[in-house]
């Protein structure tokens, strides 16, 4: 009976707002809104990932082999590597010859950005100067640059986005003035035998 | 008959605010007497809003949001399904009449002011409407999987993956792949039709209660509750919104039935701007079309993102450019230093930086729609321009212009010279 009343008094005191804080409570109360906030933190994890690639998406953007021996000299090749384009052009002497002529007009003719692996980082940009293995989306937006390969007296070949008109030579590396800030990217590839090319792995040896 | 119907009124209104919603909202609410032209577009945008919820619900019936079947499906409803392509048209051509309606409406904002104290928190949820317009009409337009829809969704997503460092991994994030596919096409049809719509719905609430709390602004500029009638308390220049406002809307709603229904059944694809011809061919990821624009209404941001260049490796700049476009118009309320709210009373230096912002907008809008060297470039000899398109030249021009008109704002409607502003409305 007379625990009631302290009770009562007490609660009347506290509803002033004025003197005692309970502090103990109030610590309560932070303590366990910041380890609810915590725990509503980490139920996004959960959603946030499951936007990321799924396994199949993984399984899916495994390697691809790639079997150059019917491409003839001076022409191009289209692979399908986690769904975006990777062309393989067989590059003839003339082709490989004008390659170093034109190095001035470039935004980046020595490779300093590294859009390519190491083993490709050289004058040609390929591990066999004949073949150049390339993703086929421009720099810029990521649009599929089209191959422009006869040559005139101002253009010694190679590829133009019909997006916004960015200009590469026939290995990959962009004209100054073009809207792609970058080299087209060359993807980590090895060689399986002479005319085999696998896309999407470095060499298990050499690399 | 009357006795039951209102006892039914009194019955609901014991247990919900019918009848005192209707009144706060329609029959006692004043709007100023002085509403022009300019006053249809906010109704006309909630038809329009309407209009896309129903016919979207109804192709959702048909639609299938599969990569190896979308495209498929769209052809099916606009061939098999009875009445598939009317809903369709109406469906594709809504959302480009929903941003005529809107830019319309932001622009009356312009004229009159009606950003301006105390209507900033209507502005910004307006903002934040036409923000989740154009995830709408973005995530949507990737649905028919036609070769538009997919290198557009491409190149939007790649804008994130300019982001320095973390690019691009949101932007693998945002696709759900390692490039735009069918769990790309999979999210985009979600927030198509049920994350972005209720938060759309959630903000024109927000925004028409907020509107409703401080009440409408006019073609003057001026506050009609500062003169009320003493004995009612009703705003002088006010008239009820319901009756003569729904009666005058319901005339801007026939009018525009009418031009939609001539758009719909006429000219549904508008000569490519509202459907682009590459879009009837299926999406292809090896084949990029010849030439990529964003349908007409995002043209402007488009040509300010093509416009800036590079610096150095990165495409960030362009794309920071191109977001600042869109969200400068937040900022509206508080760049405004004008003394007076309606261009009716302002000089002619505001109107012309105004008039300066529109051409700037329509020229991006049309160099956005065409490709960079539609007009030739310049010789390599020239100095600093070598190599540059002329209409890239151009799109820097007015690309400064547009931004010129926010960043100057806070200087030139201090030193405009305005008129003396009327007390009442002056009808």
């Amino acid at each position: 009976m007379s625990d009631n009343q302290n009770d009562k008094q007490e609660g009347s005191s506290r509803a002033c707002g004025c003197a005692q804080v309970d502090i103990d409570k109030r610590n309560f109360l932070i303590s366990t809104s910041a380890i609810g906030a915590l725990g509503c933190a980490a139920t996004a994890v959960p959603f946030v990932a499951s936007m990321t690639p799924s396994e199949r998406a993984k399984a899916a953007g495994a390697p691809v082999e790639v079997d150059v021996s019917k491409l003839k000299p001076g022409e191009k090749t289209t692979a399908e590597w986690r769904g975006q384009p990777v062309w393989v052009i067989r590059r003839t002497d003339e082709m490989l010859a004008k390659l170093a002529a034109h190095n001035d007009q470039l935004s980046d003719p020595d490779l300093e950005v590294p859009q390519q692996p190491e083993y490709c980082k050289n004058k040609v940009r390929a591990i066999k100067p004949e073949y150049a293995v390339m993703l086929g989306t421009c720099t810029h937006l990521g649009c599929s640059p089209n191959e422009s390969f006869a040559v005139t007296a101002d253009w010694d070949g190679g590829f133009v986005c019909p997006c916004h008109g960015s200009k590469f030579d026939l290995s990959g590396r962009v004209f100054k003035g073009s809207p792609a800030p970058t080299n087209l990217v060359i993807p980590p590839h090895t060689y399986l035998s002479e005319t085999v090319i696998l896309i999407g792995e470095d060499a298990k040896e050499s690399a | 008959m009357n006795k039951y119907l209102s006892q039914l009124t009194s019955w609901v209104d014991e247990r919900f605010p019918l009848t005192s919603n209707i009144k706060a909202h329609l029959t006692e609410y004043y709007a100023p007497k002085n509403f022009n032209f300019w006053y249809f577009f906010g109704s006309l945008a909630l038809l329009v809003l309407v209009l896309q919820i129903v016919t979207g619900v109804f192709l959702t019936m048909h639609y299938k949001p599969d990569a190896d079947m979308a495209f498929a499906s769209v052809e099916y409803i606009m061939r098999d399904v009875p009445w598939g392509w009317l809903i369709r048209y109406m469906h594709s051509t809504g959302a480009s009449m929903f941003f005529v309606v809107v830019y319309l409406h932001m622009f009356r904002g312009l004229l009159y002011g009606s950003y301006r104290n105390p209507r900033e928190l209507i502005w910004l949820f307006g903002m934040g409407i036409f923000l989740a317009l154009m995830g709408e009409a973005f995530f949507g337009y990737l649905l028919p999987w036609g070769q538009m829809s997919y290198w557009g969704a491409q190149v939007i997503t790649s804008l994130f993956g300019t982001v320095p460092f973390i690019g691009p991994d949101i932007a693998e994030w945002l696709r759900g792949d390692y490039l735009t596919s069918d769990a790309t096409l999979n999210r985009f049809f979600a927030f198509h039709v049920i994350a972005l719509p209720l938060v759309l719905l959630g903000l024109v609430a927000a925004h028409i209660i907020a509107l409703h709390e401080v009440g409408s602004n006019n073609p003057d500029g001026v506050e009609i509750k500062k003169h009320k009638d003493k004995a009612t308390g009703i705003p002088l220049d006010g008239i009820p919104f319901h009756p003569y406002y729904t009666v005058k809307d319901i005339v801007g709603v026939v009018v525009f039935l009418m031009v939609f229904s001539v758009i719909v059944f006429f000219a549904p694809e508008f000569g490519g701007y509202f459907l682009e011809a590459n879009n009837f061919v299926p999406a292809n990821p090896l084949q990029t079309p010849a030439h990529i624009a964003p349908t007409w209404y995002f043209t402007p941001y488009y040509s300010i993102l093509r416009a800036v260049p590079p610096i150095g490796i990165s495409q960030f700049p362009g794309v920071v450019a191109m977001g600042l476009s869109v969200v400068a118009f937040a900022f509206l309320p508080w760049l405004d230093r004008s003394p007076v709210k309606s261009i009716r009373y302002k000089g002619n230096l505001y109107k012309g930086w105004l008039a300066a912002f529109v051409v700037s907008f329509f020229v991006l809008g049309y160099l956005g729609t065409v490709p960079a060297n539609i007009w030739g470039t310049f010789d390599k000899s020239v100095r600093f321009f070598g190599g540059l398109d002329y209409a890239a030249l151009v799109a820097r021009i007015f690309t400064v212009v547009y931004f010129l008109f926010f960043i100057l704002m806070p200087w030139y409607t201090k030193k405009d010279k305005t008129k003396p502003v009327p007390e009442r409305v002056t009808g």
